[in-house]
């Protein structure tokens, strides 16, 4: 029994730690989308930005530097994004689609010339990557039966992005609702010829809505490269920027739901890590390849079932003209 | 008078062609593929092959770096365009293209590494006996092991995988029957041989479990694998090439895939002539796998693992004991 109760803790240790990347852009798609502007370029800002840490902090040994060069390398595609389809009213779709074949081309062309190790930067020691936090008496508390381990394992242990990505959801969550600035720019998503007419610029509002999507996706970005991982390899966001868009899809573009969509996918894929050649009572061992294809098994379940009809922002994917 | 000088002329014409044919007897290209010949893996294995061929015999190696897969066709046909004897093609993913430019060229010679189910009569396919590796880093794992608890990360889920872990549970029960081998597959698709996040989360389940060494057949999702061990203080085992030196000390040997035998082996014996068609199989016996000592894990080693690993080289060696190929019958016996 203390065992079990061990492995699910872990799991929901290991649901934080897998959640966070997908946290962190479901926010940011949740601040580009509201505005109305598609963002699919997640995944190619997330990988560029995973790139830019991994190799500031490899060659520079500061994390911090290496997360605001991310930040600022996402920001940038972010503003290439903005300029295209908000100054340029282009198609959203492609101009995001464009910057996840830039991101992909990119890093490893540059990986390779920087470093010669086939696209890989080097691998991070200690010090180079944000490290887990390990909080106050974890290890004192961790003997207490049945509580202890959930401070000792759930809470203590993580670095310090997973707290910025709960965080961001709380800040979101209010800057959308509970702010005039939130307002405004779920207003510009809807109708943004009524934000128009009450003489707020529609353009600046949507470049401020990008540039924190930017900001967001380039923590995501560190995060794989510097804290959760230690070095950059090719692709190795590996889709979890179209997760993220399928988990903000799935919260109907509202933060805290979108939260518990990422914890989903991240429970799911914690679970499909342990229960895999697992030898289960009754069952016997699960197969591999039904607990791989389980994660998309429940999102389709999920999608038909419980999560009903999606309402995306009235304006979304409309380039705002102001004057025929 | 005038017909001699002729028949003469004719002759010396004929012998020059004859030395000049023996002199540009052999013009060996070879076709990295993605990721370059310094890539710290499988390129630069093939790379250091090449390089001791033309360190011994003087003779000049052309080279091409694919970096889009669409270049393989075509960097195939120029090398033979510019009249290569021999072209060697790096890795499973060239298998296609050199399948249709060895039709296409029949009277250049090619040879590919990592493939086996091709078949044309100027086509040399080498594959290995990962198994026979696997088993080695098995005993060394088990040997490691104070948990009697190891894992396994496999990138893609495919027979080639199955078979590193098929022989790597084999070398660990040969030590420690009673162990228990932990087996997780990264995914279903190409992109699980790049995802070192959840690479690191498998390791991590894995050690959670009580796994204090992990092996990795994962291409770059094992840098996850190595990054978790090393990050709880848990031992890793590389792959393909010497990974000892990504994080010293946590990183308890490697399985070496030797292809540089290979890539040497295909040019030798271009240049002396012998160079045949055919599957070649390169296991422990030809030097074709093998684990890796060197300054960075020598402190892990110890003198009982390192007897125990090379009493099972010799063990392979001499047919004592036969390593299960879970390719022959998609099917682990361990």
């Amino acid at each position: 029994m203390e065992g079990l109760w061990l492995q699910f803790l872990l799991t929901i240790d290991a649901t934080l730690r897998v959640a966070t990347p997908l946290i962190l852009c479901a926010m940011a798609g949740i601040f580009s989308e509201r505005s109305g502007i598609i963002d699919i370029s997640l995944e190619g800002k997330m990988l560029m930005s995973a790139f830019a840490a991994a190799s500031v902090a490899a060659v520079t040994g500061q994390p911090w530097l290496a997360l605001l060069v991310a930040i600022g390398v996402s920001v940038f595609l972010s503003l290439i994004h903005g300029f295209a389809c908000i100054t340029h009213r282009g198609n959203q779709v492609v101009s995001g689609l464009a910057i996840n074949i830039l991101a992909s081309g990119l890093t490893v062309t540059l990986g390779i010339a920087f470093f010669a190790q086939g696209g890989q930067t080097p691998f991070l020691k200690g010090d180079q990557r944000f490290s887990p936090i390990t909080l106050p008496f974890a290890d004192t508390l961790r003997d207490i039966p049945f509580l202890g381990p959930i401070y000792a394992e759930v809470i203590s242990g993580h670095n310090i992005i997973v707290w910025i990505a709960l965080l961001a959801v709380v800040v979101t969550s209010l800057v959308m609702m509970r702010t005039r600035f939130g307002l405004r720019l779920r207003a510009v998503g809807e109708k943004p010829e009524a934000v128009d007419t009450a003489g707020i610029s529609v353009v600046l509002m949507r470049y401020q809505a990008v540039l924190i999507a930017g900001v967001l996706c380039g923590i995501a970005g560190a995060y794989l490269s510097i804290a959760h991982g230690a070095g950059f390899v090719r692709e190795m966001t590996a889709g979890k920027g179209y997760i993220a868009l399928a988990a903000m899809i799935f919260g109907n573009w509202r933060p805290l739901q979108a939260l518990y969509a990422c914890l989903m996918f991240g429970f799911l894929d914690a679970v499909a890590a342990r229960v895999q050649g697992l030898e289960l009572p009754l069952i016997g061992e699960v197969s591999s390849d039904l607990i791989l294809a389980l994660p998309y098994v429940l999102t389709v379940i999920f999608l038909a079932g419980f999560i009903g009809r999606a309402t995306p922002p009235a304006s979304i994917g409309v380039p705002y003209v102001k004057e025929r | 008078m005038t017909k001699f000088i002729k028949m003469l002329a004719a002759g010396i014409g004929a012998m020059a062609m004859m030395i000049g044919a023996a002199v540009a007897d052999i013009k060996p290209a070879v076709v990295y593929d993605m990721g370059g010949k310094f890539d710290k893996s499988f390129n630069e294995g093939v790379w250091n092959g090449v390089k001791k061929f033309t360190e011994e015999t003087g003779i000049e190696v052309m080279e091409f770096e694919v970096t889009n897969p669409n270049q393989r066709e075509q960097a195939m046909q120029r090398m033979a365009e510019r009249g290569a004897t021999i072209v060697l093609g790096v890795g499973f993913a060239q298998a296609d293209a050199i399948a249709k430019v060895a039709a296409e060229y029949p009277d250049v010679q090619f040879s590919i590494i990592d493939v086996g189910w091709l078949d044309a009569p100027n086509l040399r396919q080498y594959v290995f006996k990962e198994h026979e590796g696997s088993y080695l880093v098995g005993v060394a794992a088990a040997m490691a092991s104070q948990s009697g608890k190891v894992g396994f990360v496999g990138g893609m889920d495919i027979p080639l995988i199955s078979k590193f872990a098929c022989g790597y549970v084999g070398g660990v029960k040969s030590v420690n029957a009673n162990a228990t081998v932990y087996q997780n597959m990264t995914g279903t698709t190409p992109s699980a041989w790049n995802d070192p996040a959840k690479g690191a989360e498998l390791t991590k389940s894995q050690i959670d479990r009580g796994a204090d060494v992990v092996y990795h057949a994962a291409g770059g999702t094992g840098m996850g694998v190595i990054q978790a061990a090393a990050d709880a203080g848990k031992l890793a085992i590389g792959v393909d090439s010497n990974q000892n030196g990504i994080a010293p000390g946590s990183v308890l040997t490697s399985m070496l895939k030797r292809v540089d035998v290979a890539a040497y082996e295909t040019f030798m014996d271009a240049k002396n002539g012998n160079f045949s068609a055919g599957l070649h199989t390169l296991g422990v016996a030809e030097g074709g796998v093998d684990w890796a000592l060197d300054d960075n894990n020598a402190s892990l080693v110890s003198a009982d693992m390192k007897a125990a690993i090379e009493k099972a080289r010799a063990d392979i060696l001499s047919g004592k004991v036969t390593v299960h190929n879970f390719e022959s019958d998609s099917n682990c016996p361990y």
